[in-house]
């Protein structure tokens, strides 16, 4: 096992120089100087320029930047942010907190309801409760996000008033973000109603995020158990009698959890990206909208540290995927 | 009265094309402590009438029959509950892949002591004890460790030991065994084919065998049951069937035999099996019968259900006809 994940993480060696590459390359071929942006409508003399770009390192040949670039990250310093002049390690560690909240959840959330939904529509394949599954299914994963988010929005805040807006508690509650995470950090403060006051406002926010993670999930689900419940396996269960609830719940859902696990890794991956239509429309303070930003005003250490710190967690899930796989079903484990 | 006895099964899948017999007017008999092979080729519904039996069948299938009395209970009364509560206890079933029969998730000691908790009221302990119990029963060496070793840390052989081992977990009065030793080596087969035999004299155990291996039918069954395109063309006991076989088709099985050629090539049986379209109007065998005429086109033929002798034939065999 150890030896497994010590050679699992070796191969991320080099798919993690391959993104720090790309990253670093990507933001500077999109037009724009940081410098002039930074600068804003007024501009700035040819002098200044040249010596603020000879700061900043930029006349450096592009290899001899990256160089820089590389040994840095390596040294645990992913420089410091344009925009907000601080180092772009404290800025993430400041905002991932409430992406993870809210993308766990999330992922709770459409497992929750995903995994159960494809099991059902699986049992009683092309009869009522499939084909209303399924459909279902089909419209949530082709919903645009914004307009799903606005439509809970009018119903559940607007007209019968049970969830906040936007944001992720309500004003009424202050104290110091010790742990990041909101529900852990209402729940210490024993302010009274905080911690309720902080479910509530994640509410809207997961359903809408969850969604598509949700019909991906079901869908993959409904799939996999299909195949399954017509090996070979599966009639041996139902020859020693036992009872539907445990063939399909336990000898076939542990087979067909496979692709069903490379799929939830997937979505926790995109979703610790960062989910910025969600993170948008409920202002919520997470890393989506900040890269978008980073991006906008060619803020290249963020873009470039922010993107390594989250290709390094994706890497990270992938890995607890690939260990999962092992559990879930040993003769992976062997080949 | 037999322990098992169908009448008058039939087994219909419902196909994008229409519906398809698998299975058509069967009668089965078979009693406690009996042999019983069913022999046919491929697509004979072989193996259909006796997933039937077990209420294995997938949604697709419709099964009929005029009576399915199992141990004095008529299987075709009961609700599904009822069902599972026999099956897997007085009635159970092994397969033809030992490989992909059990599940590749699950510890062999685990899915053992599952059968087990299904239908008898034992202790944890008590399962365990019982578990390495069976694997010494049907020759698994080091018991107690194989427990704990997953389907495909062992060989095929190994296997179907093990599902032998399930199948015979709560001292079933039938066991059906679907070509159990088709998948593994001739040297494995004998040994598995061994072990039934001798779970069948020692524990008092009806076993039905379904084979296509003239062979196996020869050294295990003391009846032997015809099956051709879903109907049983004729049944006797194993030494009669051999000496004289009464259809057609049995003869020219019989006559297929490499140990019985004398010829250069060996004999076969042109054609195949009738399927869904195909289907001759007259005697199911009549288009590869050496010996068919026009009322075998014409006419379907009737065995005569009070006559255990009667085939399924027009021109049934004599003594002069045989083989041997």
């Amino acid at each position: 096992m150890i030896q497994f994940v010590l050679k699992r993480l070796g191969t991320t060696i080099p798919t993690f120089i391959g993104v720090s590459i790309i990253t670093f390359l990507f933001i500077r071929l999109i037009p724009g100087d940081p410098i002039l942006i930074m600068a804003g409508e007024r501009g700035m003399s040819a002098e200044r320029h040249a010596k603020l770009l000879a700061q900043y390192g930029y006349d450096q040949p592009l290899w001899q930047q990256y160089w820089d670039y590389l040994s840095g990250m390596l040294r645990g310093d992913l420089g410091i942010s344009f925009r907000t002049k601080r180092p772009v390690w404290d800025e993430f560690f400041a905002l991932f907190p409430a992406t993870l909240e809210l993308s766990v959840c999330a992922i709770i959330f459409s497992i929750i309801i995903g995994i159960p939904s494809g099991i059902v529509a699986a049992i009683y394949r092309g009869k009522w409760p499939d084909q209303l599954l399924m459909s279902t299914a089909l419209v949530g994963f082709s919903m645009p996000i914004f307009w799903w988010a606005l439509l809970l929005i009018i119903f559940f805040s607007g007209t019968l008033g049970w969830t906040p807006v936007s944001g992720r508690i309500s004003l009424l509650y202050y104290f110091p973000a010790e742990t990041g995470f909101m529900l852990i950090d209402a729940w210490r403060s024993g302010q009274e109603g905080a911690f309720r006051s902080a479910i509530d406002h994640l509410i809207l926010p997961t359903i809408v995020l969850g969604t598509i993670p949700l019909a991906v999930i079901a869908r993959q689900t409904r799939s996999a158990m299909l195949e399954v419940l017509s090996e070979d396996y599966i009639r041996t269960a139902r020859a020693k009698g036992l009872s539907p609830f445990r063939i399909n719940g336990l000898h076939a859902l542990r087979n067909a959890l496979i692709p069903v696990i490379t799929v939830i890794g997937l979505s926790v991956g995109t979703l610790l990206a960062g989910a910025i239509l969600t993170e948008t429309i409920f202002s919520w303070p997470g890393i989506g909208k900040w890269m978008v930003e980073s991006i906008r005003s060619r803020d290249y250490p963020v873009v470039q540290g922010g993107l390594m710190l989250i290709a390094g967690m994706v890497m990270l899930v992938n890995l607890f995927v690939d260990l999962l796989y092992g559990i879930i079903n040993p003769k992976i484990r062997k080949s | 009265m037999a322990l098992l006895e169908v009448n008058n099964l039939t087994v219909e899948f419902k196909t994008s094309q229409g519906p398809f017999r698998a299975v058509d007017s069967i009668d089965v008999a078979v009693g406690a402590n009996d042999v019983l092979a069913i022999v046919g080729e491929s697509g004979s519904g072989k193996s259909v009438s006796m997933l039937a039996v077990m209420g294995l069948l997938p949604w697709t299938a419709t099964v009929t029959a005029d009576s399915m009395m199992f141990n004095g209970v008529d299987l075709a009364g009961l609700d599904s509950k009822q069902r599972r509560d026999i099956v897997g206890k007085d009635m159970s079933m092994i397969f033809q892949e030992p490989m992909s029969s059990l599940n590749p998730c699950f510890t062999v000691g685990f899915q053992l002591r599952e059968a087990l908790k299904a239908h008898l009221p034992l202790s944890r302990r008590e399962r365990k004890h019982r578990a390495v119990e069976l694997l010494e029963m049907v020759g698994i060496p080091e018991p107690t460790k194989r427990l704990g070793a997953f389907p495909h840390q062992l060989s095929g052989g190994m296997n179907q030991r093990v599902m032998i081992a399930m199948a015979i977990a709560c001292k079933p009065k039938l066991l059906i065994a679907d070509e159990p030793t088709t998948a593994l080596d001739v040297t494995i087969q004998a040994q598995i084919l061994e072990l039934l035999l001798e779970l069948n004299q020692q524990h008092d155990m009806a076993l039905v065998l379904i084979t296509h291996d003239m062979g196996v039918v020869a050294e295990t069954a003391q009846r032997v049951s015809v099956q051709y395109a879903g109907q049983k063309v004729e049944e006797q006991s194993v030494e009669a069937l051999f000496a004289t076989p009464r259809h057609p088709y049995t003869h020219a099985l019989l006559a297929a035999l490499p140990e019985r050629a004398t010829g250069k090539m060996l004999p076969s049986i042109p054609g195949v099996v009738p399927g869904q379209f195909d289907r001759p109007s007259g005697c199911l065998f009549s288009p590869r019968c050496e010996f068919a005429t026009e009322l075998c086109v014409k006419e379907v033929p009737i065995a005569n259900s009070d006559d255990p002798t009667s085939v399924r034939c027009h021109y049934p065999l004599g003594k002069s006809a045989s083989v041997a």
